[in-house]
């Protein structure tokens, strides 16, 4: 698990960031750590666990680095907004460059995903050997936690994510990419209570709240549906059995 | 074997479960002590073993539920079986362990095999006798409390009513009756109406040994907060907080990560309160609210490597913290199968390893050290030596005896003091 003689993109050490906290700042050095620390953090958060539900705890504590980060960047004028265009195709390629990143759980256990992440530091490497390149990946990095903070939370009423456009074409991006339904409900997506309500089951149902309001994800989402629901053993409860019931008919 | 996830001694200290990964229970029994061999201390052989929780699918997300058993929690011991409660991420079953080392023989209606006989062939009566039998020892789920969490159950604690306990996800905590399983009172309830607000977790819940209205829970932002149950039906506002102000010299970006507690435990007097984050364990007294009383560090030595464990991961390792009986020693564990004792009184610690490479069975443990700054003296380990994936994460410690076990991931160690 702890991997020796890997090429750190960390700080540890002499570069502690407690210490380039205190004094005055080594601006490009600090800079780069605080980046990679905010891309390893947001990689750790996109990171597709299919089978078992994620650490809630974990992402909590990650998502709260990841505002900190933000925070501070946004203080120290780093943190430019971009146009939508030019944001929108700088989250594409970031998005399909994790792609190898999206891997299950037990894959990260074997550590393959520190090879992965060298493959994403490489991405952001190249960035910067271009021109225009700090700002482009500030400004990736911009669009990612943004959304990312709205997305990965919970998908609540459609309504609320209609008014943002950036919001669902991220979405599109993440599912196509992903191609599991299960990533399209992030990381913090959860059933409430108030879901076995009969009525608000059938309007979920109805208007696939789960997925948003695109109908290329509503492809991605019904096989499943369908597959489990037929798939129900005799141990569900009332609740269930409804749910059995309803999706059937 | 699997990798062990909970390990538990019951109050008398007669018995010892662990739960693991595969949804399993062992528990372990002291041997009587024998006259014959007085030097010879009871050792702990096992007793019973039993899938407590199998894998689950849940179809509504499309998720599996984990069968692994995150808590064991006896409940005291009222007749001559034993009780105990073990939950996984979602369904807390309570379990009944009983002996059996008689068996009826020589009913009137049914032969020994069990079938009827024909009443019109009995000819004579005979009192059934008892007759003895191997000892077995079985356990049976008396009750099952599941769907009544939505999160990942963290904690479950037994009241000292011994009529409810409580269960402790991520986000709430609810309160059972032993007897009702399809009921809970939902007692703390910390989920923003809106997720995206969502920035802190209840990561561990105990009741007051005593008081059975009194409950502590501890949070991923390093808080504590004491509820009396008395006060309101939904104990959203505390009685207590408990926080420490922050060191402005030690801040980065993983203070909040390293502050998030990951175990809180009450003393046996109900006094105190020892609560474990990434780097130390902490001694509250429950009357003073703005500081710990003690502060312990574990493996400080860690505090320049928190990037490198923030990336894998092992920075949220969740360490449990254990009492001795009489509250004088703390003890957790740590990594490279090292865990760390502290004597309250002394001010002295000792760091030991729980490995067979490094110790003889009945060998005296040796104490290790791990080497900090440039020169490493012969015994000593270096920082960048440590095995981060042999993490001691449970232990446990008897009641009254000198006795731990520690958990090594697949391996239970059981240590006990030197008898002279």
């Amino acid at each position: 698990m702890f991997v020796r003689g890997l090429k750190r993109k960390c700080f540890d050490g002499e570069e502690d960031i407690e210490g380039t906290l205190a004094g005055i700042k080594a601006i490009p050095s600090y800079n780069l750590q605080r980046q990679s620390l905010l891309d390893m953090s947001l990689v750790k958060l996109q990171l597709c666990h299919m089978l078992v539900e994620p650490n809630l705890c974990r992402s909590v504590l990650i998502a709260n680095t990841v505002r900190q980060i933000q925070e501070e960047m946004t203080q120290d004028g780093t943190w430019q907004m971009i146009n939508t265009q030019s944001t929108g195709q700088a989250s594409l390629d970031r998005l399909v460059s994790t792609d190898i990143l999206c891997r299950s759980s037990r894959d990260q256990s074997e550590g393959k995903h520190l090879p992965a992440y060298g493959a994403f530091s490489k991405d952001f490497e190249s960035d910067q050997t271009q021109d225009s390149s700090e700002t482009m990946s500030t400004a990736s990095s911009v669009q990612t936690p943004r959304n990312l903070q709205s997305n990965v939370w919970e998908m609540e009423n459609p309504q609320e994510n209609k008014g943002n456009f950036q919001k669902s074409l991220d979405q599109i991006f993440e599912t196509l990419e992903n191609k599991t339904p299960n990533s399209v409900e992030d990381l913090f997506s959860e059933v409430d209570n108030s879901y076995y309500d009969l009525d608000t089951m059938l309007t979920g149902m109805m208007s696939n709240t789960k997925v948003g309001h695109c109908d290329s994800l509503e492809t991605f989402s019904s096989p499943t549906n369908t597959a489990s629901n037929s798939n129900c053993k005799s141990d569900l409860n009332d609740l269930d059995h409804i749910v059995e019931i309803l999706v059937e008919s | 074997a699997d990798i062990i996830s909970t390990v538990e001694f019951n109050h008398t200290g007669e018995l010892l479960a662990t739960g693991d990964k595969g949804g399993r229970v062992v528990i372990f029994q002291r041997e009587q002590e024998s006259k014959n061999q007085p030097h010879r201390r009871g050792e702990y052989n096992v007793y019973s073993t039993f899938q407590s929780h199998e894998p689950e699918f849940d179809y509504l997300k499309s998720l599996e539920i984990e069968e692994k058993i995150n808590k064991i929690r006896w409940l005291p011991q009222q007749n001559a079986a034993y009780f105990l409660l073990s939950t996984n991420d979602k369904t807390v079953k309570l379990w009944k362990v009983s002996e059996r080392d008689k068996r009826p023989e020589g009913y009137n209606l049914k032969d020994e095999d069990g079938r009827l006989r024909d009443p019109s062939m009995i000819t004579v009566l005979r009192v059934p006798v008892l007759r003895p039998m191997d000892l077995m020892v079985e356990a049976t789920p008396r009750r099952v409390f599941a769907n009544a969490h939505t999160y990942h159950i963290n904690s479950i604690s037994v009241n000292s009513d011994y009529e409810t306990y409580m269960s402790a996800d991520d986000l709430r905590i609810n309160l059972w009756n032993f007897e009702i399983t399809n009921q809970s009172f939902n007692i703390v309830d910390i989920k923003p109406a809106n997720m995206e607000e969502l920035t802190e977790v209840i990561t561990a819940a105990e009741f007051h040994p005593h008081h059975c209205n009194t409950f502590v829970y501890s949070s991923s932002k390093g808080t504590i907060r004491l509820c009396d149950m008395r006060a309101a039906a939904l104990c959203d506002r505390h009685a207590k907080f408990f926080e420490e102000p922050e060191d402005p010299s030690n801040r980065s970006f993983f203070s909040e990560i390293i502050s998030s507690i990951s175990d809180v435990k009450f003393s046996h007097s109900g006094r105190y309160i020892m609560t474990r984050d990434y780097l130390t364990v902490k001694v509250w007294d429950l009357n003073m609210e703005n500081r710990p009383i003690e502060t312990y560090q574990v493996h400080d030595y860690l505090r320049s490597k928190l990037c490198s464990l923030y990336e894998n991961d092992c920075i949220f390792d969740k360490f449990e913290c254990v009492w001795n009986g009489s509250d004088s020693v703390i003890m957790t564990g740590s990594y490279n199968n090292f865990f760390r004792m502290f004597d309250r009184n002394t001010k002295r610690d000792v760091t030991l390893e729980a490995s067979r490479e490094n110790s003889k069975p009945r060998a005296i443990l040796k104490p290790r050290k791990v080497c900090v700054g440039g020169k490493r003296r012969k015994d000593e380990i270096s920082v960048d030596s440590l095995d981060f994936s042999k993490k001691i994460l449970h232990t446990a410690w008897h009641p009254s005896e000198n006795i731990i076990a520690v958990a090594a991931t697949n391996n239970l160690y059981i240590f006990q003091d030197k008898v002279n």
